[in-house]
Parts: structure tokens; C-alpha cells; sequence
């Protein structure tokens, strides 16, 4: 074991950026266009560094698995992006996002990286509304915000329910602009399978393309990978369909150290599932708390209809058990909450598998009429998955796999163990510690790809020695006979499992023992299926079609392959990590009132796995944490 | 809601490229389950497909909660199928009823080549934006927030233009194929902020010439497409880019060198 170094530049903790800025090296207008940038991934981290950096001269290449980059997954982002802006008055400031972050996080999170966060942040919103992102707004034209979980001050700027789509669009419009000026080159239906590396250096990747098979090689003096987060480990959850970590994935195989990895949030509010065949859940946005109630019947197994029972005979239980955050609890406490009242056995729905979400007070109080033009959208899409009006009847709702805080390690400047090779939002591990906040996703990938990328890998890139690799370079064609070579191993077994079936079984696996609490004996059962499953997968999986041409099956048989490989890194490190925190729960270690119980003597610590060979096991580096600015305290929302 | 299962005859298209014919190929849906989605539906289909060994229906898709712009096809006829506002993600199989035949079919425009199946190339939509559907500010740029109000109203119709999805229903449905609701949702968003009032001439002009050159068709007014919108965008956005082409006819200036535009 090594420890890792986040290379924080030493100072007080409001100067470390400004004055690493300062310190940080230039390249000269002129020679930016001389270096080259591969972005991978076109959500908000992938779209706004690619556009900044195009911005700034570099030759930039952009690459994304959608026909288009609009199309990535931020688009789905329903509630918010924070801000500290303090336009209410209600006593925000930097410091006080920069400590809901940390302690939000359970105090997994680098201080400075966080605290760095907040204060971009603000520009943030700056820059989206010049770039005519249209967020909400008062009657006297300025800026609405609202309340997310873990804050008590309303900081959040929102678009109704379609804020990741309104802050996508406007990232890729700004990329596209880029395209059009020939400082962003556009490749669409590309996936990413593998990353080279020359000299310790990441120096391009090897792309599949979707729509006729071929393996193309590129070359760059820096990578960047913005490829999101790993929840569809668990088969359902919210993410899309494509959202898969096969990029991180193989570059962790290629050296980098992937961090955390146990670290997934599990979100409180979406539609339970319904059947054997639903392919995804829906979330509904943490938002809805502002206004919406979460109870459940105080007698068990209570079978009459919402409306007949009366508030008496109804337990509120985030509003009794956390009196000063009630329903905006943080969504690692919510969810778990909502388990323990589904354990004991006071479920509702035809499943017993949900807690209601009711708007029935806030109706009264306010009127349907300024509840539909808050959540309008939202209240339609639940009517339209359930057939039920959430008007007139509670929503249904169940924790559900939404997004992981564990990602590829990362310093301070955003880079990974790999020279060379940066990796930005969802797809690094570095703000949001064991539990990320509500409205916290948006803020960073923007503030990655806005506002740090084009510094820090500035900084990289001026320091680098110039060369002449280019792709006929050895390990670019190595690289492609490796890909080669496992594709044509998977069309050839032909076996009976199709790729779907396969990953519904990894995800029950996870989901039973790596999901929203997690034991020794489980975790150690785990260890055991997944093995087992990896091997039905080579040996039965069936995939039909050709290689040579668009093969949807063939894409996801890649992805599970490395999704199953995953699913027993998380479990490995769930298991080492001998504590809770944040979404991470283990059963041994909880306080008599069943909260998370922390073990900082021991674990306050980054864990970060270090690939060592097929049949090895991986090895656990550590990077240690310290709290000098937000006191390491047990957590509480009471 | 209660559960029951429908049991549903398929004619759908399948071409394995676009320079190979296409047909309708039948498929029975049993056992289909009226809480799953029509996507979800298709998947059980290729499920049984793969198991044979043949090749599953391709067709685009990713966030399933109608907002990513990926999925959409005809469903006898109708783009993204009976439902309004809804896009085939989210259409859901209680619409149907048991015993019924679905024509699924795929978008239909010489701008959207058929790529295979249902799924086709609406890159066209790609370029549109490139000539001009932004704001020009570079990062690091902006004054802050509130030094600028922006009129409720106006703040609520540019949303109601920007929710577009780039889904293509619009042209589908149309029957010269044309993308007016597509471009004028941006054009429309843009110009109604203030930050994007520099611009407006020169944007729809540049949008408006791509379009062309894509191959879309000209605008009728029928209607149509915003009729079939999954967004519900608003015809009224088709007659206020044609008053912005007028003033952008009159009072364009031609920029020396253009700044994308």
C-alpha cells in the first residue's frame, strides 16, 4: 500500500485556488492550437470543458456514444444546480456550501477540492445565463431558487423540472459553436474501449464506431474523460441505458486508480418498480420535498387508501425523527429511513415496496395552481408512468441506484495516477465524499469543465515535452488487437443467456448485497456470485448480428463484462472499508438509533484500487483526509 | 391501477442498411404487461428474438423518461404514437388494447437517413445549431446574473421553446419533412432574452440557410408538427421566426468575418 497525494497546494484554505491559479503554467495563445485535447463524453463535464478548452485554442476532439452530444445523460437532471449566491438573503456564503458539502458527504471529501467547488460555483450561473439558459425567475425579472436537501438556506436555481436539460443544452451549444469555428471536432457514435498509454503517459484512446464496427485510434497530448457514473451496476436505477463506466473502467485496467468505488447514492424519491420486464426507473426530483410530505401508516400493513387514513393514524417520519431538516433530510438518510419503515413492514402500494410523497397540505395551503406551475412536469410524467393523479392521491415512491460518488482517483488539478490523463464530473470521485447533496451534480461538472480543466490542464500540457507519437505508434495497434480480439471472443460463444438477463442477475446481486445496506456475510456471498457470473457470461452469453456493423447487443455485452468486473471491486472495497458513512451502510457499524456510525480513527481515508492483472486481486492505496476548516463531528440533521 | 396482459400483432420495419431495402417483418407481443412502457414492450420482443439467435430491432433510445430526444418512431401512423405530449418512452401499454395491430415504422425525411430499422441519422439537427443557435460568449465572460432582469413572461416563453428535444417528430410528421418547429423553438428562445438580442439577425438567417441545405422541406402550416410534438412546442414559434427572418432581411448587416455565424 502507497499513500496517494492530492497535491493541495498549502495556504489558507479561501486562497489555495486563487493563488494555485496564479502558479499554475500558461501555454502562449500560439501554441495552444499546436497541442491537442481528446474529451470524452458529452454531458455538462464533457461539453463545457470541450467548448472552454476549444475557446482557448487547443485543438480539441469530442467524442460521445449518442448520435448527438444533447443526448448525454445530464439532460435528464430534473431539480436544480446550487449556488452561492445568497440572492435570498437568508445567510449564505461560500463557506456555508463549501460545509453543507463536506459534512453532506459524511467527511469523505477533500476539503479543498470542496471548498474550491463552492466558490466557482456562483460563476457558474453567471455564465449559464449569459449563455440564455432560462432559469426561473421572480415577477421582477431576477433570478428563483429553492430549497434541496442537506441546506437550510434556498440556494438552488432551477429551470422547472428540466434543469440538466436547459444547462446541457446550453454547454452544447457553446461546444457547437466551437465545431462550427473548427476548433472541436465532433465524433458521434463512438465508444471509447480502451485508453493508451506511452511512455506512463495517456496519449489517445481506441474508439469503436457504432455504426460500422470499425476500430479507429487517436492520439492527443492529454485525454479527458467525462463519462459519468457507474448505476447501472445495479441494472435499474435512473441513469440511461448507455450510461456504463467501461471508459473509467479500462483505464483503470491501463493504470489509473479507481477511488471509492462502494460509494453509490441511492436516491429517495422515484417510482417503485412496477414489473419483472421494467428496464429503468424514474425519478422524481428531490425538489418535490420543498412541498411534498413523506409518511406511512403507523399500523402495519395497513391496506386503506391514503386518503382514508387519518393524520393520526400517519407516521411523517423524516419530520419526527429529524425535527430541524424534516423532509429535505439528505438523500442517504431519507432513503435508508424509507427501508427501515418498508422492513418493519409498513410499506403501501400493491407491493408494500414505497412510502408515500404526499402533496395533499401543500395544495391547501397554497392551491393546485401554484403547485402545477412548480412541478407541473413532474406531477405529469408520474401520472403518465402509474396511471395514478398525484393531485388527488400521494405519490408512490422508493429509494432507487441514482449516482456514485466513487469514480477514478484525481489530485487536486483534476488528474488521475496516469499522466495526462483528467477525468471530470461524475467520472472522478473528488467532491462529494460518501453522499453527494441535491443540485450538487450539475454545479460540478460545470465548474470541472468551465472552470478548472482549462487551467489545470494548461498547466499540464506546458510542462509537457513535445513529441511525434502519432497513431502508427505500436501501442496505439496493440491496443486494437486487444479490442479486436475480445470482440470476436464474445460473437463467437453463441450461448443461451442473452446480455439483458446477465445484467439483471449482476443487478439483483448488487442490489441485495451492495446496495443500500451491505453486511460482511453479504458482501463475502457476493464475492462468490459475481465470479460465477463473469464466468456464465464468457461462456453463455449470446450475442447475434455481426461485428462489422450496428450491433446494440454487442455494445452491452461490453459494457456488462466490465460491469460485472466492477460489481466485485465494489463489494471487495464495501467490505474493507469497516464503517459507515454516507451511502455507505453497513449493518455492523450503526448507532442504537440507526444512523451511520463513522470510524475516523481507522477510515478516514480515500480508498483507491489499483489494477494488478486479470486473475489478481486489486490493491488498496489510501489517500488520508484531513478536516482543518469543517470539524470532523458525527453527522447529525436532528 | 390493475395489471393485466395484452397480447398484440407487430408490423415492423426492418432494414438492415441504408442502401438496402426495407420491409415489414411481423412479430407477435404476448404476454405484454399494460405497466410497461412501449419500449419495454419492444424489448421483450427482441428478447425472444436473441434467443433464436436473430438479430433484435434496432432502434434509438437512452434516458426512457422522455427527455433525452433518442427514441421515436410511427406507431400506425402517428409519430411517438396516440398519446399527445408523450414520447414513445413513456407511451404506455394501458393506451392499447388487446388484440390490436401495431405499424411501426420509422421517421420518414430525406434530411434523416434510415441508419437500420427504426433508427436514423438526425445529425442534420446537429449542424443547425452549429450555424448560430447559441449565444457567442466565451467562458469566463459574463457580468454577474442579476445585473440583467429578463421579464417573467418572457423568462417562461423562452423555457417554453428551449424544452424542445431535437426528437424529429416534427419533421416526421410533416408532410414536406419540414424542421420550421425545430429551428424556430431555438431561433424563438434566443431572441426572446435579452443576452441574445445581439445576435438575431444574423442567427435565424444562418439557422434558416442550413436548414435549407439539409434538404428540409418548406412549411405549410398545417399544423402538424406541433400536433405531434412529445414538448407540446408551440405553432405560434413558426410565425414569430418568419417576422425574424422579415426584420433580419432588413436590418442584417454583413459581418465583415463572422463569429460562427
Amino acid at each position: 500500500m502507497t499513500k496517494l497525494n492530492g497535491q493541495v497546494p498549502s495556504g489558507s484554505i479561501e486562497e489555495i485556488w486563487n493563488n494555485h491559479k496564479f502558479n499554475l503554467k500558461l501555454v502562449n495563445p500560439a501554441n495552444k492550437r499546436k497541442h491537442s485535447v481528446i474529451v470524452v463524453g458529452t454531458g455538462l463535464a464533457g461539453a463545457s470543458a470541450a467548448a472552454s478548452l476549444g475557446e482557448l485554442g487547443y485543438q480539441v476532439k469530442a467524442f460521445c456514444v449518442h448520435e448527438s452530444p444533447r443526448r448525454a445523460h445530464s439532460v435528464a437532471a430534473q431539480g436544480g444546480i446550487n449556488a452561492a449566491k445568497n440572492y435570498k438573503n437568508d445567510g449564505d456564503s461560500v463557506h456555508r456550501l463549501f460545509y453543507d458539502t463536506v459534512k453532506g458527504g459524511d467527511f469523505r471529501a477533500r476539503e479543498a477540492n470542496v471548498h474550491r467547488l463552492a466558490e466557482i460555483s456562483t460563476t457558474i450561473i453567471d455564465q449559464c445565463v449569459a449563455q440564455g439558459v432560462p432559469f426561473a425567475r421572480e415577477y421582477g425579472g431576477l433570478l428563483a431558487n429553492r430549497s434541496f436537501g442537506g441546506a437550510q438556506v434556498s440556494r438552488t436555481f432551477y429551470a422547472r423540472g428540466q434543469t440538466g436539460q436547459q444547462l446541457l443544452l446550453g454547454a452544447y451549444s457553446s461546444m457547437m459553436r466551437q465545431v462550427e469555428k473548427k476548433q472541436v471536432e465532433l465524433l458521434t457514435r463512438r465508444e471509447m474501449l480502451d485508453l493508451v498509454v506511452i511512455d506512463g503517459k495517456a496519449r489517445g484512446i481506441v474508439v469503436r464506431n457504432l455504426l460500422t464496427g470499425a476500430l479507429e485510434s487517436h492520439v492527443a497530448d492529454a485525454v479527458v474523460l467525462a463519462t459519468g457514473g457507474y448505476s447501472n451496476v445495479f441494472f435499474l436505477s435512473t441513469n440511461a441505458m448507455a450510461c456504463a463506466v467501461t471508459a473509467t473502467w479500462r483505464a483503470y485496467k491501463r493504470g489509473a486508480f479507481f477511488a471509492n468505488p462502494c460509494f453509490t447514492q441511492i436516491h429517495p424519491t422515484c417510482i417503485p418498480v412496477s414489473g419483472e420486464l421494467q428496464s429503468k426507473l424514474t425519478l422524481m426530483s428531490e425538489s418535490l420535498r420543498n412541498d411534498g410530505r413523506v409518511w406511512v401508516p403507523k399500523a402495519k400493513g395497513d391496506k386503506r387508501q391514503a386518503s382514508q387514513i387519518p393524520d393520526s393514524e400517519r407516521d411523517y417520519f423524516l419530520e419526527r425523527i429529524y425535527p430541524s431538516f424534516g423532509n429535505l433530510a439528505p438523500r442517504d438518510v431519507a432513503s435508508r429511513q424509507a427501508k427501515f419503515r418498508i422492513d418493519e413492514g409498513h410499506g403501501v402500494g400493491p407491493t408494500g415496496l414505497a412510502v408515500y410523497l404526499d402533496f395533499r397540505d401543500a395544495i391547501s395551503r397554497v392551491g393546485k395552481k401554484a403547485i402545477a406551475e412548480k412541478y407541473g412536469n413532474l406531477f405529469e410524467m408520474y401520472e403518465k408512468i402509474t396511471g395514478e393523479n398525484p393531485y388527488e392521491m400521494p405519490m408512490r415512491i422508493f429509494p432507487a441506484p441514482h449516482y456514485t460518488m466513487g469514480g477514478l482517483w484525481v489530485d487536486y488539478n483534476l488528474m488521475s495516477t496516469l499522466p495526462g490523463l483528467f477525468v471530470a464530473g461524475e467520472a472522478n470521485f473528488s467532491d462529494h465524499g460518501a453522499n453527494r447533496l441535491g443540485a450538487s451534480a450539475l454545479m460540478q461538472g460545470l465548474a470541472d469543465g468551465y472552470f478548472v480543466l482549462p487551467y489545470t490542464l494548461g498547466n499540464y500540457i506546458a510542462q509537457k515535452a513535445k513529441d511525434n507519437v502519432t497513431i502508427d505508434h505500436p501501442k496505439f495497434k496493440e491496443a486494437e488487437q486487444n479490442i479486436r480480439l475480445q470482440i470476436q471472443t464474445m460473437m463467437k460463444i453463441k450461448g443461451s443467456r442473452t446480455v439483458d438477463s446477465i445484467h439483471k442477475e449482476l443487478g439483483r446481486i448488487m442490489w441485495e448485497y451492495c446496495g443500500m445496506s451491505r453486511s460482511e456475510q453479504g458482501l463475502q456471498k457476493a464475492l462468490k456470485q459475481i465470479p460465477e457470473l463473469r464466468e456464465k457470461f464468457w461462456n453463455d452469453v449470446q450475442i447475434p448480428g455481426s461485428e462489422n456493423d450496428v450491433n446494440t447487443e454487442l455494445e452491452k455485452a461490453g459494457r456488462v463484462a466490465d460491469f460485472i468486473e466492477l460489481g466485485e471491486l465494489m463489494c471487495q472495497d464495501a467490505l474493507e472499508r469497516n464503517e459507515s458513512c454516507g451511502g455507505h451502510f453497513r449493518e455492523e457499524y450503526q448507532t442504537p438509533d440507526n444512523e451511520a456510525l463513522r470510524n475516523d480513527q481507522n477510515f478516514c481515508h480515500v480508498a483507491a484500487w489499483e489494477f494488478k492483472g486479470e486473475k489478481e486481486k486489486a490493491q488498496r492505496h489510501i489517500e488520508d483526509l484531513n478536516f482543518e476548516n469543517v470539524k470532523l463531528a458525527s453527522r447529525s440533521y436532528k | 391501477m390493475k395489471d393485466h396482459t395484452l397480447k398484440l400483432k407487430l408490423k415492423v420495419w426492418r432494414q438492415a442498411s441504408s442502401k438496402t431495402l426495407g420491409r415489414f417483418v411481423e412479430y407477435e407481443a404476448s404476454e405484454v404487461s399494460t405497466h410497461s412502457s412501449f419500449l419495454e414492450m419492444i424489448d421483450q420482443v427482441n428478447e425472444g428474438l436473441i434467443k433464436k439467435g436473430e438479430e433484435p430491432i434496432t432502434f434509438d433510445h437512452d434516458c426512457r423518461e422522455g427527455i433525452c430526444g433518442s427514441c421515436g418512431f410511427m406507431i400506425n401512423g402517428e409519430a411517438h404514437g396516440p398519446l399527445k405530449g408523450t414520447t414513445v418512452c413513456q407511451l404506455h401499454m394501458r393506451n392499447f388494447k388487446d388484440g390490436e395491430t401495431l405499424t411501426i415504422e420509422p421517421w420518414r425525411a430525406q434530411a434523416f437517413p434510415i441508419i437500420k430499422d427504426l433508427m436514423v441519422d438526425r445529425s442534420a439537427f446537429d449542424r443547425i445549431i452549429a450555424k448560430g443557435g447559441y449565444i457567442s460568449v466565451d467562458t469566463g465572460n459574463a457580468p454577474d446574473a442579476n445585473s440583467l432582469p429578463v421579464p417573467k413572461p418572457d423568462a417562461d416563453d423562452a423555457f417554453m421553446s428551449a424544452a424542445c428535444i431535437a426528437c424529429g417528430a416534427c419533421v416526421a410528421s410533416c408532410k414536406n419533412a419540414s424542421a420550421m418547429l425545430f429551428v424556430s423553438a431555438k431561433v424563438n428562445h434566443l431572441s426572446l432574452l435579452p443576452q441574445g438580442g445581439v445576435e438575431r439577425p444574423e442567427r435565424v438567417h444562418s439557422m434558416v440557410a442550413q436548414m435549407d441545405a439539409e434538404g428540409f422541406g418548406a412549411c405549410t402550416s398545417t399544423g402538424s408538427c406541433s400536433a405531434s410534438c412529445p414538448k407540446e412546442i408551440s405553432l405560434s414559434n413558426i410565425a414569430k421566426l418568419n417576422r425574424e427572418l422579415l426584420f433580419s432581411a432588413l436590418t442584417r448587416r454583413q459581418a465583415p468575418s463572422g463569429d460562427g455565424v
